[in-house]
């Protein structure tokens, strides 16, 4: 009697079979990608605001403090966004007549706050506290990247819970002195493992890994 | 165990009682074949294929109501937690046990009286297998994260599963009982589905059985390769109808429950799992003996074999209740002890005593010959102890969490309708696949029947 | 994976004002929603108003907002409840569904994080840094006087009470009701516009129209112009209204509250012949008798009166002693529970138990058994009396508020006798800015309605039309009256009957003063803009008086200023003020104690014999009717308060319902059992209502709570259980001598978290929990002499000190957080389990979750009787998170979301939790609990603003549980780590801790042997639950004691 199949399926049968191991694993890698993809992530993706507001300009050239604007940030959880009072404060002197500028000076004038889109966002159950990261030596760009430099903000990091962990377990790869947490420049040494073993000491660093560090 | 090891000659009457004499190759084959390539579907299919499909429906309701409200629709509470869900559960993979230890077991032991019955015993430890694999996502609180109970990739959260939670164990042991069933039935099959194949007329048939059946010839080397394989699968299957419902019996055995806390629960989860296997195998290969009239196959000795080892296994069972007992009373343990007299005496009592009588007390009449072979009579039997094994579960489950340690917190449970929506679903879905699986493969091993023929024949011919 | 969304997380801090003590805030605060839920658009709720220009009747802002969610929740009492809704698949839940297959499809790792918006201050308030709370002194008035609170207030929004540890009426401590008001303020079903005739109105108009209606009056001197308040407390209240009948002579003031002090009034008045207001020094009394008192969780300074009491039972070892407590009451109370010795009996028979108690001290011994009430063995009597007299000046007896007056003046001549007043009875003058006979007032304004001279009525607060005494029949009287003005905070059964409802402002809303129960002045201060401009009594009083344009805080602060010294400078004046508002009560502002005026200024044994003129009552034969104040909703004024609905009630732990109760004898004799419909007949007035057998309840005596059955108290409390007011008359507002009880054979479902059943053990009815708790020593107790002569009674042979264990023990290098539960200091007024709720977003389910077995509460209180149930000792047992070290919880989580921590905390991760509940059925203490379904409410606008910041709002599917406030232990260790110090002793405190009246909960670090939870873990007394589990819980157990009399005849 007549075959039912062309006798090339013996091939594409084999093949299938071990195809099917490639495929499985590239599909994986391609969830992987996908998770570490700026896409997902919203990492080095520069969102729109109300205001054009350029870190690189204030705290780059012009050399603001961070905490002439977030003023909380040593003390609270909140680092804090400027009301619009520390905007007009230069504001209501320069660029008095700059259109781009004007959300700023009709918020002040109707008593209106403005909305920023939100760049470095948690997912709501993780309870991140910015004073005690200051105080332990963690600078703003560890976390924030080279923020001097950006026109406008991006996310530098994936705020993944695995990213968190990397500085968790090993601070000392990343604390700095205290007195350049707030610089924007900052620049590890070569002997960072070296130094930071030093101020993992003398800061009384713990590195904390148990969940209800940032879970409650 | 080794293979090779000698198997018992069956003499003529043993073979003459497990497949009637006067068949040939040809008459067997056709006989089960035919079930499968008639052309008229048989009006009792019909009815029983879509009972099934109707309580499948309502599964499918139960679950949809079940995702969107979660478990709170069920009857459980604190500080019974756990209700119909895991009950179930036990009592599908209990089930489920019978097939492998009929296709795996006796095969190894060269049991010539399993041929005829084990296919659909497969068949069955596959669906149950299924409808147990349900529960444990279903019943979970945000089941669409079920996928954290396994070691998976890509994980962003440097995070694992907890290896100490029998729970974990479960997942490995059942996923593992699944994919070895799976593979011994296909296995099994592709002889068979070879000769369907090759006797279906339509092209469409042809194709579709020609691609599961893998190109089987039937060839010398084909047949070697088909020994070694199944007999390689029993020799995997063996240590999981143990291990499976060992694994099983730690989700309450670690646990510190009175009443789940004994060392006794392993064996006798495992007896308990052969015991209502073989009775679901038995409530299934009447009815279907009778109506594809298979008696030549399924024959009184097998009814009377599989009756056996229900009243071994029964007594197992009785075994550990008693000891169950005797413990809670000699450890001293005043826990235990209250929560024995709770079974015993509490408001659940009613449960518990009828589970002695389903399980203990009517299946002892097996051990009159008259009873093994009154089919009526081990067709209710069988109905019993499947009602039996799952009220011992019941009773395991939800009395002894309803009343534990700290008297403030104790609290009734009481089964809503969805609790019994999904349970009788589960049953739908396994009816389903069952009635699909009698339509659309031979219920018993063409091969394997004709070999037996082979036998019967060479002891006529002497 | 990011279900989880702490509905507080979104960062508006521009938009909610904090309250700044320093100067009053008119802005109106928009609630800010989180990144979920319908947005409250209040512009587009106003442009809705535009255009129903006010002709449509509506109930709340969500109505206007037309989400979907509120018309959900306009048809449904409870919304997470599909049972009553069997479809159940409402626009969340579908989302939900298609949320979960999304997942299932493998996906959920894939599911972004929402744009979230930041907008911060365009100017910034003082004193507020954004992320960080702070905290405000005020008063709550409630119950004749009022409680000392903080508040914390997160960015402007109150979220959490404590108790103001400097005012005296507090010491730090509260009760349920302070500590679920915050849930009242934000309760979206409150009265929120004006309403002018079932039409939306606004103030000016309502202002309008009173200039107006007052003209009328000016010639008549104001006769026809009638106000009806509730007690006035506060004294610049009592000056405006003081005020205004100066400016209208004719005009009427009418005071009522249903539960109300009069008979503790009269009874002051007929010993002495003047009103007076009592003081107890509970801290002096060495023997304690309450007639029927329930001093520990009702009336004036009850929260004082508790920390008294208890540290006087505090015990630190053999040597130290404890006070003794005699309570003779009708139904078991918390007070009754601490009792060493209990005697049940009707409430109308303590009269005659007093006359026996002052005869028997008069003649010290020998008690008059003649008036004596069968049952009550006369040698009970005179032991008692011969215990108090033994302890002259040093003993203390105490008559209820719900006895009559009669039976306070007996108490008052009896502590005369026993020379305690001066010492532990102190006598100062009325806490109330006018005391009066509330009944009569209000009877009176009724009778003057009925002789038509009433043509404008103002109702400032309080809901008459539900609770007055049926047989006033008031609403059909009210609607004679021509105008009706109504404030209130919702638009109630009252407010539906008048022409105009004004919304009334939360006390933490408005500016106002009152007075605690020593008569210290408080200054009710608002934490936040009225939410729905909401007006205060002041304002309402400031229109009467033609001064419309003042706010509540310039009247206040006149007042306080006019009583200032005229020489004080403004400058001292303010300092004075600052500090007043910063403490929140005024210095050196308490009445001074002075010796009571008796009539004729005879002794005290005369005003004994002018009292004992008044015959003893004939006894009363037949069933007995008393009425209570529910525990939890007291007068009904907190129905719509779910917290409270869903708080089991002392001792028998009903929520949701108000059943009818009596003792186990009486219910044997009338074949009742829990559950059965009663009709309960009296004075012509009947009532149906459920029956609860309770223990220890007197004999032949039918006990119903006040407080339920409203019909316009919102979505939580419309129809939870029965109206008892339909049974009160005017003459017997508490006791009443004519009932007739039947079954009507229907049943009714009770939701109880702690099932009570009560069996027969040869002839005695005893309660089959009870009995196995006992059985398994989960309570241990021993009395004062067997506690001396072995110490370690307490102490469990079984208990290993070593670590036995498979997994190595958790070391807890640093920190070693435990708890200690001192049972012999609680009380079980279930305070902590309202705190515990309001600090950690705990939801509230519903009575029919709550009968499904799904409470969501984080600590209970159990209660254990022993003995006979006819006056059974009663127990109670704080049960928290044991914060085991060997926790069974945690191997069997397949996820890991349960976990311990190095210093010793069992932490739940909510987010990882996948909900196997597995952790549930091993923990042998069963205080893990799960969200079966959704509970949380995620919709609810307003409710956003009540969330704590820094606890996740939990999701369905989820376990939950105690974890010691991890956030306020994380926040305390994140300052001492900024300062370079280890955390102190103390620093932390959990909720349950900081409110507990008692004191019976110390929380701090084992690991230092000097902290006062070590010190306390290291009495004899200590005990672990279920230890032979070998769980090695961090929370212990200091066994109860008891103090009986010797010389007490057995029963």
């Amino acid at each position: 009697m007549s075959q039912i199949f062309h006798r090339s399926t013996n091939t594409i049968s084999r093949l299938s079979i071990y195809g099917g191991v490639f495929i499985i694993a590239g599909l994986s890698f391609a969830l992987y990608a996908i998770g570490r993809s700026p896409y997902y992530t919203d990492v080095n993706v520069a969102k729109m605001q109300p205001v054009p507001f350029s870190h690189r300009h204030h705290a780059g050239e012009l050399g603001l403090d961070c905490r002439y604007c977030h003023t909380s940030v040593e003390n609270s959880s909140f680092a804090g966004l400027p009301p619009t009072q520390t905007c007009m404060t230069c504001h209501s002197q320069i660029w008095v007549t700059s259109p781009m500028l004007e959300p700023v000076r009709a918020s002040y004038r109707d008593d209106k706050s403005i909305a920023w889109t939100r760049v470095n966002a948690l997912p709501d159950f993780v309870y991140f506290n910015h004073s005690i990261h200051i105080s332990k030596g963690i600078g703003c760009t560890t976390c924030h990247g080279p923020i001097a430099d950006m026109p406008l903000t991006y996310r530098a990091n994936t705020l993944q819970m695995g990213w968190c962990l990397e500085c968790h377990r090993q601070p000392e790869k990343y604390v700095r002195p205290r007195d350049k947490v707030f610089d924007p420049w900052y620049q590890p040494p070569s002997d960072q493992l070296a130094l930071g073993r030093l101020l993992v000491k003398e800061y009384k660093i713990q590195s904390l890994t148990n969940c209800d560090t940032c879970h409650r | 165990m080794e293979p090779e090891s000698l198997p018992p000659t069956a003499n003529a009457s043993e073979l003459h009682e497990i497949l009637e004499p006067g068949h040939t190759f040809g008459s067997v084959t056709d006989k089960i074949a035919s079930i499968v390539l008639r052309r008229r579907t048989k009006r009792g299919w019909i009815a029983g294929f879509l009972i099934g499909l109707s309580l499948l429906m309502l599964l499918n309701v139960a679950v949809c109501y079940l995702f969107a409200v979660g478990v709170g629709i069920w009857g459980i509470r604190i500080p019974v937690a756990w209700g119909f869900a895991i009950v179930n559960f036990v009592w599908w993979i209990g089930i489920g046990h019978a097939g492998t230890l009929i296709s795996a077991i006796l095969l190894l032991l060269r049991q010539k009286w399993r041929t005829s019955i084990n296919r659909f015993a497969e068949a069955m430890t596959l669906f149950a297998v299924s409808c147990a694999g349900l529960f444990p996502i279903l019943h979970l609180g945000r089941p669409w994260l079920a996928y954290w109970l396994f070691p998976y990739f890509p994980n962003y959260m440097g995070t694992w599963p907890q290896f100490r939670s029998p729970l974990v164990w479960d997942v490995f042991a059942v996923s593992t009982y699944a994919t070895v069933s799976l593979l011994f039935w296909f296995v099994g099959l592709i002889p068979d589905l070879a000769t369907l194949r090759d006797r279906a007329k339509s092209r469409v048939k042809k194709v579709i059985y020609g691609m599961f059946a893998m190109g089987w010839r039937g060839s010398a080397v084909h047949w070697s390769r088909y020994e070694t394989a199944s007999l390689l699968l029993a020799g995997l299957a063996t240590p999981l109808v143990v291990s499976v419902h060992t694994v099983v019996s730690f989700d309450f055995a670690v646990a510190m429950v009175p009443g789940w806390h004994t060392t006794i629960f392993p064996p006798y989860f495992v007896a308990g799992a052969i015991y209502s296997g073989f009775a679901m195998v038995m409530t299934l290969a009447i009815p279907i003996r009778k109506y594809y009239e298979l008696e030549d196959f399924i024959t009184l000795r097998h009814l009377d074999n599989m009756a056996k080892v229900m009243l071994a296994t029964g007594l197992i069972v009785a075994y550990g209740y008693m000891t169950e007992t005797f413990m809670a009373f000699y450890s001293g343990n005043q826990f235990d002890r209250y929560a024995i007299i709770n079974r015993m005496t509490g408001p659940y009592a009613i449960l518990y005593w009828s589970l002695i009588a389903c399980n203990i007390a009517i299946p002892q009449s097996l051990w009159s010959r008259r009873v093994r072979r009154n089919i009526p009579a081990l067709f209710v039997l069988s109905l019993i102890i499947n009602v039996g094994m799952w009220l011992e579960r019941f009773v395991i489950v939800v009395i002894s969490l309803s009343r534990d340690f700290i008297p403030s917190a104790w609290g009734m449970y009481y089964p809503t309708r969805w609790d019994w929506a999904t349970y009788v679903g589960t049953i739908g879905l396994f009816l389903t696949l069952l009635f699909l699986f009698i339509r659309y493969l031979p219920v018993i091993s063409i091969s394997e029947m004709r070999s037996l023929v082979e036998e019967v024949d060479a002891e006529g011919g002497k | 994976m990011s279900d989880l969304r702490n509905a507080d997380e979104m960062m508006e801090p521009g938009k909610n004002n904090g309250a700044s003590h320093a100067q009053p805030h008119d802005e109106r605060p928009e609630m800010a929603p989180p990144g979920l839920g319908p947005r409250l658009d209040l512009g587009a709720i106003r442009s809705t108003l535009a255009e129903s220009n006010g002709t449509r009747f509506w109930q709340g802002l969500e109505e206007l907002a037309r989400t979907p969610q509120s018309e959900q929740f306009l048809h449904h009492e409870f919304p997470h409840d599909p049972e009553k809704d069997p479809v159940g698949l409402d626009r969340r839940d579908v989302l939900k569904l298609m949320g979960a297959s999304a997942a299932l499809a493998g996906l959920s790792a894939c599911t972004k994080l929402p744009t979230e918006r930041i907008v911060p201050y365009v100017r910034p308030p003082e004193e507020v840094i954004p992320g960080k709370p702070l905290f405000y002194a005020t008063s709550m008035p409630l119950g004749g006087a009022a409680a000392g609170l903080l508040v914390e207030s997160n960015m402007g929004r109150p979220t959490k009470v404590e108790g103001n540890p400097q005012h005296p009426g507090s010491l730090g401590a509260t009760d349920i009701f302070s500590q679920a008001s915050v849930l009242g303020l934000y309760d979206p079903d409150r009265a929120q516009v004006v309403m002018h005739e079932g039409r939306i109105s606004d103030w000016a108009a309502f202002v309008a129209s009173m200039s107006n209606a007052l003209n009328d009056f000016k010639g008549a001197q104001g006769a026809g112009l009638s106000l009806l308040t509730e007690t006035v407390l506060s004294p610049t209240l009592g000056s405006q209204i003081r005020a205004l009948l100066a400016q209208y002579p004719n005009a009427k003031w009418h005071q009522y509250e249903p539960c109300n002090r009069d008979s503790a009034r009269e009874g002051g008045r007929l010993a002495f012949g003047h009103y007076v207001n009592t003081v107890y020094r509970f801290d002096q009394a060495d023997v304690i008798f309450s007639l029927d008192a329930d001093f520990l969780s009702n009336g004036p300074g009850h929260v004082r009166y508790a920390r008294e009491f208890t540290e006087r039972r505090r015990v630190t070892g053999p040597k130290s002693d404890m006070n003794r407590l005699y309570v003779a009451e009708s139904a078991l109370s918390t007070t009754g529970a601490m009792a060493d010795h209990r005697l049940p009996v009707r409430a109308g028979d303590v009269e005659a138990v007093a006359r026996a108690i002052s005869a028997a001290v008069e003649r010290s011994g020998a008690a008059g058994g003649d008036s004596l009430p069968e049952k009550v063995s006369p040698a009970w009597i005179e032991a008692a009396a011969r215990d108090l007299s033994a302890h002259r000046g040093a003993s203390l007896v105490i008559a209820g508020e719900h006895q009559p007056a009669i039976v306070h003046s007996l108490v008052h001549a009896l502590n005369l006798a026993l020379g305690n007043v001066g010492k532990t009875v102190l006598y100062t003058d009325p806490l109330e800015a006018e005391p009066v006979n509330e009944t009569e007032s209000l009877a009176q304004l009724v009778s003057d309605i009925r002789a038509g001279s009433v043509r404008l009525l103002l109702i400032l607060s309080g809901n008459p039309v539900y609770s007055a005494p049926a047989e006033l029949d008031f609403a059909n009287q009210l609607l004679r009256v021509p105008q009706r003005v109504h404030l209130g905070l919702y638009n109630d059964e009252t407010a539906e009957l008048c022409h105009w409802h004004i919304p009334e402002a939360h006390f933490l809303e408005s500016w106002s003063d009152t007075r605690a129960y020593d008569g210290t002045v408080g200054i009710v201060q608002p934490l936040i803009a009225p939410l729905y401009d909401g007006k205060s009594a002041h304002e309402i009083l400031g229109v009467l008086l033609g001064q419309s344009g003042q706010s509540a805080h310039d009247v206040v602060r006149a007042y306080w200023r006019a009583q200032h010294p005229a020489k004080e400078t403004d400058k001292d004046f303010e300092k004075f003020w600052e500090v007043t508002l910063h403490n929140g009560w005024m210095q050196g502002s308490a009445f001074v104690a002075k010796p009571p005026m008796v009539h004729g200024g005879a002794s005290g044994s005369d005003s004994a014999a002018a009292a004992a003129v008044v015959a003893p009552p004939g006894k009363s034969s037949g069933l007995e009717l008393v009425f209570r104040p529910d525990p939890t909703t007291f007068d009904g004024r907190f129905a719509n308060n779910g917290w409270l609905q869903e708080l089991p009630k002392p001792i028998n732990h009903l929520t949701w319902d108000n059943p009818a109760h009596v003792s186990p004898a009486t219910a044997q004799k009338l074949g009742l059992s829990n559950g059965d419909m009663l009709k309960l007949t009296s004075e012509g007035r009947s009532m149906q209502v459920a029956a609860w057998v309770a223990p220890g309840h007197a004999d032949g005596a039918v006990t119903v709570f006040l407080g339920y059955g409203r019909r316009r108290a919102g979505r939580v409390g419309n129809g939870a259980g029965f109206n008892a007011y339909v049974l009160r008359g005017a003459g017997s507002a508490w006791i009443s001598n004519d009932l007739r009880l039947e079954r009507t054979g229907a049943r009714y479902d009770l939701a109880a978290t702690q099932i009570h059943h009560l069996i027969d053990r040869e002839g005695h009815q005893v309660e089959e929990e009870s009995v196995e708790a006992f059985n398994r020593d989960l309570v241990r107790i021993a009395n004062l002499d067997e506690f001396r002569k072995n110490p370690n009674f307490a102490k469990d042979s079984s208990e290993k000190s070593e670590n036995i264990s498979m997994y190595p023990g958790f070391p807890s290098p640093g920190y070693a957080w435990g708890m200690s539960i001192d049972l012999n200091n609680c009380i079980g007024c279930n305070a902590c389990v309202v705190a515990c709720q309001a600090e950690n977003n705990i939801a509230v389910v519903g009575k029919h979750e709550v009968i499904a077995g799904r409470e969501m509460h984080w600590i209970r209180v159990d209660t254990y009787f022993r003995g006979d149930m006819d006056n059974p000792e009663t127990y109670s047992e704080p049960m928290p998170c044991m914060q085991c070290e060997n926790a069974p919880c945690e191997v069997v989580c397949p996820v890991g979301a349960t976990v311990h921590s190095p210093e010793g905390l069992n932490v739940m991760v909510y987010n990882r939790c996948v909900g196997t509940r597995y952790c549930s059925n091993n923990c042998p203490y069963k205080v893990r609990r799960f969200n079966f379904k959704l509970y949380s409410d995620w919709t609810t606008a307003s409710m956003f603003g009540l969330r704590n910041p820094n606890v996740t709002v939990r999701s369905r599917g989820v376990m939950e549980k105690c974890t010691y406030c991890v956030q306020r232990i994380n926040a305390a260790k994140i300052e001492s780590e900024k300062a370079d110090r280890p955390v102190r002793d103390g620093e932390i405190v959990t909720a349950c801790q900081a409110v507990c009246p008692g004191q019976a909960i110390v929380f701090g670090n084992v690991n230092d042997p000097n902290s006062r939870v070590s010190k306390l873990k290291a009495q004899s007394r200590n005990y672990a639950l279920l230890a032979e589990l070998n769980t090695r819980p961090r929370t212990t157990y200091l066994a109860r004691l008891t103090n009986p009399n010797p010389e007490m005849p057995k029963a």
